[in-house]
């Protein structure tokens, strides 16, 4: 294994795009040393990202933010303003494993990894998030639920990486929130996750995403739940709508943490607890 | 397989050392650099028994490779007391009886001290939560648990 340190994002493409046999990139290690360790995936290039400039930063742009691809999961949770205006974005990355993986894992490794339980993706999908991919052809920007193909594989071509993380501008009237179930109360992989985001004019939704993980292959964005909310000032038919749509939208797989019928169920009554807590989040009360 | 020359410093002093790229950074600790307080229960960040801190920030390092430690700043479970003198944390461990067999207590000890210095006033749900990521078979957790909370409350009257 080849372990590389470049310093900035041409000289990680220019290693990745030429680089033989399996690559890997290394922002927390999380994910990687897990996979290394236990002989699932052991690179031949592992290139760690966390030398180029600016990876480390969390900053303002176009009144969202821009997030490095080596902050921690810790330094989101510790950032002055990103949990008052992204409290879902904030709040599932924080649920990431224990204060020990909270110090390296990040969000760009935890979309990257694939895992259909990923935490963070349904979040980041919820709030329309973006990332930039950068490779060979020039920088692109793509949503966050076009990035996982599969579980374990991305939509990232040889020598690309991701260079950035785009959360928009929150704006008025608007809040997050993920909930995630599981057995226990720390340390468990999600049976089902759920990301929502909206905005309201006074009692009313205007504007709503929301996100389902670890029932499909992929993290969904699920249109007809958010169909169900929007118009609606989130009364009894219109959460039961919409834990309807959610249940709908799964396509969960039956394993020891929970069957098809569990997951299909906890999936709406999640998402009528998430929508409703971004709700009031939003200033808005039911 | 070429070896990765790293300068990094341990407990305040500077060390040098030439790693294989795969190896971790608790390898390392152990295996060249001759400190084994830190343990690997699990290798896999589960246990926190590898528990150590890197620029402050506390991680597992059988998660980090010793590459990665090149210029950074590494505390162990052997940099907490003072030469002969126990650090507060580890006089209420043993007051406390909060070990039995020991192997997790080197990482609860650097997690907990990184705890107190971050929030010298936890609540019990906050030291619990902190601790989620150390498992210990033996004790049951209730005596660590007291023998933390014990430990913040001697250091916020001693300040
Ligand atoms: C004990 C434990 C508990 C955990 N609990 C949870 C949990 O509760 N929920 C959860 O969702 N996950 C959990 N995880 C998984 C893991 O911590 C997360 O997925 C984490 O966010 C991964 O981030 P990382 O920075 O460590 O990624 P890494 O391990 O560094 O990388 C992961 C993947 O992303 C790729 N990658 C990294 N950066 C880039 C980039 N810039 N461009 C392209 N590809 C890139 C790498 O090639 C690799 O394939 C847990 C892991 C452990 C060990
Ligand atoms: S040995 Fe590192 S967490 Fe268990
Ligand atoms: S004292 Fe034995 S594992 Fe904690």
């Amino acid at each position: 294994m080849q372990y590389h340190t470049p310093g900035s994002f041409e000289d990680a493409i220019a290693i990745a795009s030429f680089a033989e046999g399996v690559t890997r990139f290394l922002a927390g290690g999380t994910d990687v040393l897990v996979q290394l360790r236990a002989d699932i995936v052991t690179p031949d290039n592992l290139i760690d990202v966390k030398h180029i400039d600016g990876v480390t930063k969390i900053e303002r742009e176009d009144s969202g933010w821009r997030i490095g691809i080596a902050v921690s999961g810790a330094e989101m949770s510790e950032h002055p303003d990103l949990h008052n205006e992204w409290p879902g974005i904030v709040e599932a990355m924080d649920l990431v494993g224990s204060t020990q993986i909270q110090g390296r894992a990040t969000l760009t490794g935890n979309l990257c990894n694939g895992s259909p339980a990923a935490d963070s993706v349904p979040a980041m999908i919820a709030a329309g998030v973006s990332v930039s991919v950068a490779g060979p052809n020039g920088t692109r920007k793509v949503a966050v639920e076009d990035i996982p193909v599969a579980p374990g594989r991305t939509s990232l071509e040889k020598g690309e990486l991701i260079s950035a993380v785009h959360i928009p501008a929150r704006g008025s009237d608007g809040a997050d929130a993920y909930l995630r179930f599981i057995p226990r109360t720390e340390m468990d992989i999600a049976v089902v996750g759920c990301g929502v985001n909206l905005r309201r004019d006074g009692k009313t939704i205007t504007e709503a995403r929301v996100s389902l993980g670890a029932v499909a292959p992929t993290a969904l964005l699920v249109e007809e739940a958010a169909e169900a909310i929007i118009g609606t000032a989130l009364d009894d038919a219109a959460l039961e709508t919409l834990a309807a749509a959610a249940s709908a939208a799964c396509n969960p797989i039956d394993d020891k943490r929970g069957t098809i019928k569990f997951r299909k169920h906890v999936a709406g009554v999640l998402a009528r607890r998430t929508a409703k807590i971004a709700y009031e989040r939003a200033g808005a009360s039911i | 397989m070429s070896m990765v020359h790293v300068t990094a410093t341990v407990n305040d002093d500077e060390v040098e050392f030439l790693c294989d790229p795969r190896e971790t950074l608790l390898d390392v600790l152990r295996d060249r650099l001759g400190l084994t307080g830190a343990k690997e229960g699990c290798g896999t960040g589960d246990c926190g028994a590898c528990s150590v801190t890197v620029d402050g920030r506390l991680v597992c390092s059988c998660l980090m490779l010793g590459a990665e430690a090149e210029g950074k700043s590494i505390a162990t479970v052997e940099g907490i007391a003072d030469g002969e003198n126990l650090h507060p944390l580890q006089e209420k461990f043993i007051e406390h009886a909060a070990l039995q067999c020991g192997i997790c207590t080197p990482g609860i000890l650097v997690a907990t001290k990184a705890l107190l210095e971050k929030n010298p006033d936890p609540t019990e749900t906050e030291v619990r939560y902190w601790l989620a990521g150390n498992l210990c078979r033996c004790t049951g957790y209730d005596k660590i648990i007291r023998a933390v909370m014990d430990t913040a409350s001697d250091l916020r009257k001693a300040s």
